[in-house]
């Protein structure tokens, strides 16, 4: 029952290498209103405040390409996944989807869209209802969105579903507590594939898992993607896994993007400083006994960020026009595009 | 059962040294073997880690020595030593004295460490004022420096708060603060980082470094993180379903391992800059308490077992610098490579299955380890 995209995928298939981004995010802000009560505000005369999670991101994902975030916590890398998906509504910019602004359309007219697009997290049996066997838990978009007729052919898809994620038809009839961390991963990509998605986004999905299960499910990952030319955009604290899952790896800090590249790229030759200080914090296998910069500081608050380049204070690289200049992206020879006054100057 | 021991000598002055270590749960079903015969020795300034898949047993292990193992769970063999005293059998009183000053410990759950009703810096200050005899000004000088130390901004406003202002990684490392602010001659850090950004997680691994360096302390370290082994530990020690299977400097365990679990553990975990397609994958799941397998506890997931891993139990044996609990390493030179050893058990495998001409094997499992690792 696949059939609905590997039809979809004959048809762009061959045009792979000039095909235009299923995804493109231009200018993408999303600002929470995290104000005192009113009364306090007019008794204790506190301003209206505002948490800039997500403050002016630009990224592309190609059709089959993972593209992965980084960043400390709560730099807005969920945030910025649920915006992709239409979970949360920006405050400005736009999303399209296959060309198609997502920003201004109705509840109707996304409807179509949503079932192209699905979400996986960190903690699957959070999603899940308790008390639903595993088959109507993976049946519920095919409900949802109405994709098949007869309860034979919802079946029938489950059955596809469980084996195409390494479980049996079988276990369709159990509860998710019956499953391991690992089981219950496979349930949750199970039921994401259920609606035939174009687009998965995955939120920190091996985050929870055991080194040899999260193995087991990356290669999963993998292995559908390329059966179905998937894409994902995908987050996870964990450095290695981003860098082994994507093709290309966007750095947030803040609710920016300071700098993006091919992963390869972004790995040889960081440009941003803090990029460096990231994958110079990450211990290493190799025992080369290499120095590493302790890295200084804590991200600040992103109700009150820093102004200019709001990493300023943390960086080694700062100087005057740093405090006061919010710096612009450019691009950079490696197909890569960075934010930094000291590289657009020639510094480093 | 006096099989899994990581070094041949007794009482030899190890700060801690535990031995044989069995823990049963007894439930309504019979009773579950949680900890099956364990022994590990830890010198002064010397770090351990332990790693293993959730569930083998490493926070039981740690628990166990901070006598904070709660019932029906019970260590029913083996004995713990600590500093020459033995402290399995310690009145509750005196394992808690021990407990606070020499002996710290870092959970999993920063919750369960930390009094939502206190201050941190209550909490920091009267721990440290029960174990020294700092006035309560050098007390409170002390606490925020090691608020500083385990990276909390503006520590001097910070102490003052509770918990509850406190983000989740911040209220761990107040936690790790807590543990290390009397110095104690041994930690248990049970996974201290896994929740962290890695530039936290860097300041967390530096701190303790730091406390075995200037004060000679001990720490087992529990942790999944391969990398913070590598760059942190002396010796390492792999657990799998309540038994040591392997016991090595840290170099050995970690380019070259000697269990086959270790191996594809190993190599499971994506590195940085290496472009593979798929990970080296260990199919299956480690067994339930309740259903361990007979002999090698490995054995249903293990490319390389033979009749004799399904019927006993294999002993723990000198290999390398190190030791393992493996058949395959049963009458081999200690010396040998590992890589040659299982290249041979490899090619031997398959002359002997194009022989049988049975089944293949699957794509990506641990067969692969020989080569790759
Ligand atoms: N609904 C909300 N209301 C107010 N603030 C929010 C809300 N959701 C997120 N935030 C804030 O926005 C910022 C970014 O949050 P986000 O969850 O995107 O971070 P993250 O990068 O995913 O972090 P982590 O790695 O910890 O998951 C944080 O400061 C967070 O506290
Ligand atoms: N209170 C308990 N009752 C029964 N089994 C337990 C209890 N606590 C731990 N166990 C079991 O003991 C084994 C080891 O647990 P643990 O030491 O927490 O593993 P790890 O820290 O390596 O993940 C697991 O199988 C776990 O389910
Ligand atoms: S713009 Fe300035 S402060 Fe920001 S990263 Fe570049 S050098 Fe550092
Ligand atoms: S003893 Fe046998 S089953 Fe166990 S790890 Fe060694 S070869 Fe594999
Ligand atoms: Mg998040
Ligand atoms: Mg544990």
């Amino acid at each position: 029952m696949m059939n609905a995209i590997v039809a979809q995928d004959s048809m762009v298939a061959g045009a792979e290498e000039t095909a235009a981004p299923i995804l493109r995010v231009r200018g993408l802000k999303r600002h929470f209103d995290v104000s005192p009560p009113w009364l306090n505000r007019v008794l204790e005369r506190r301003p209206r405040q505002f948490l800039r999670a997500v403050d002016g991101i630009d990224f592309e994902i190609r059709k089959g390409e993972t593209f992965g975030l980084v960043g400390e916590s709560g730099c807005g890398k969920s945030t910025a996944a649920r915006l992709a998906v239409g979970l949360y509504a920006p405050s400005s910019g736009s999303i399209e989807f296959e060309g198609v602004d997502i920003g201004p359309l109705s509840r109707k007219q996304m409807a179509p869209l949503r079932s192209r697009m699905q979400m996986i997290f960190q903690d699957p049996y959070a999603s899940f209802n308790p008390r639903w066997r595993v088959s109507k838990i993976i049946a519920e978009p095919i409900r949802v969105f109405g994709l098949l007729k007869t309860a034979a052919e919802v079946d029938a898809r489950v059955a596809e579903l469980l084996t195409q994620v390494g479980l049996m038809p079988a276990d369709g009839d159990k509860y998710p507590h019956e499953f391991s961390g690992g089981q219950r991963q496979r349930i949750s990509i199970a039921r994401a594939l259920a609606s035939n998605p174009d687009f998965i986004v995955c939120d920190e999905p091996t985050s929870a898992l055991d080194v040899s299960v999260q193995a087991q499910i990356l290669n999963l990952m993998r292995d559908l993607q390329r059966q179905y030319r998937l894409t994902f955009l995908f987050i996870s604290h964990d450095l290695a896994v981003v860098f082994h899952i994507s093709d290309r790896v966007g750095v947030m800090y803040l609710g920016a993007m300071v700098e993006q590249a091919p992963a390869a790229e972004l790995l040889r030759n960081p440009r941003h400083p803090y990029t460096r200080m990231l994958l110079d914090a990450i211990p290493d296998l190799d025992m080369s006994g290499r120095a590493r910069t302790p890295v200084s500081g804590e991200v600040p608050s992103p109700i009150s960020p820093p102004s200019g380049c709001t990493f300023h204070p943390r960086c080694p690289h700062a100087n005057a026009r740093c405090s006061v200049q919010r710096p612009a992206t450019i691009v950079t020879d490696g197909g890569g595009q960075v934010a930094c006054h000291a590289v657009e100057e020639g510094r480093i | 059962m006096n099989n899994n021991k990581t070094d041949g000598g007794t009482d030899s002055g190890a700060l801690l040294d535990v031995k044989d270590l069995r823990i049963e749960f007894p439930t309504r079903r019979g009773i579950l073997t949680a900890i099956d015969g364990v022994s590990l020795r830890l010198n002064s300034g010397e770090i351990l880690g332990v790693v293993g898949e959730s569930g083998a047993g490493k926070s039981l292990t740690g628990t166990a020595i901070t006598g904070l193992l709660e019932r029906p769970g019970r260590i029913a063999g083996g004995e713990i030593h600590f500093n020459g005293q033995r402290i399995d059998n310690l009145p509750a009183e005196a394992m808690r004295k021990l407990r606070g000053k020499q002996i710290g410990s870092i959970f999993q759950d920063p919750l369960t460490s930390l009094n939502p009703l206190y201050s941190v810096g209550r909490q920091l200050i009267e721990t440290i004022r029960t174990h020294t005899d700092l006035t309560p000004r050098q007390a409170r000088a002390r606490a925020i420096e090691m608020l500083t130390q385990v990276g909390i901004p503006a520590p001097e406003q910070r102490i003052d708060q509770y918990p509850h202002q406190f983000s989740g990684g911040m209220r761990q490392r107040v936690v790790i603060a807590l543990a290390l602010c009397v110095n104690p001659k041994l930690v248990i850090a049970d996974e201290p980082t896994t929740a962290l950004d890695v530039s936290v997680q860097a300041q967390i691994i530096e701190l303790l470094k730091q406390l075995c360096r200037e004060h000679g302390s001990a720490v087992m370290l529990v942790t999944h993180d391969m990398g913070v082994i590598a760059e942190t530990c002396d010796r390492v020690a792999v657990m799998y379903a309540g038994r040591l299977v392997e016991v090595g400097p840290v170099q050995e365990v970690v380019k070259q391992a000697r269990h086959p679990y270790t191996r594809g553990l190993m190599g499971s975990i994506p590195k940085l800059g290496d472009e593979v397609e798929h990970l080296v994958q260990i199919d299956g799941a480690m067994p339930r308490l309740s259903h361990i397998p007979k002999g090698c506890a490995f054995n249903p997931r293990c490319p390389y077992a033979t009749a004799r891993c399904r019927e006993e139990k294999p002993e723990f044996a000198q290999a390398g610098q190190g030791e393992v609990a493996c058949w395959l390493w049963d009458g081999v030179n200690p010396a040998t490579d590992p890589d040659t050893l299982f290249a041979e058990v490899s090619q031997a495998q398959r002359a002997k299955k194009q022989m049988n001409a049975v089944r293949p094997a699957p794509k990506t499992s641990v067969q692969n380890c020989g080569q790759e690792v």
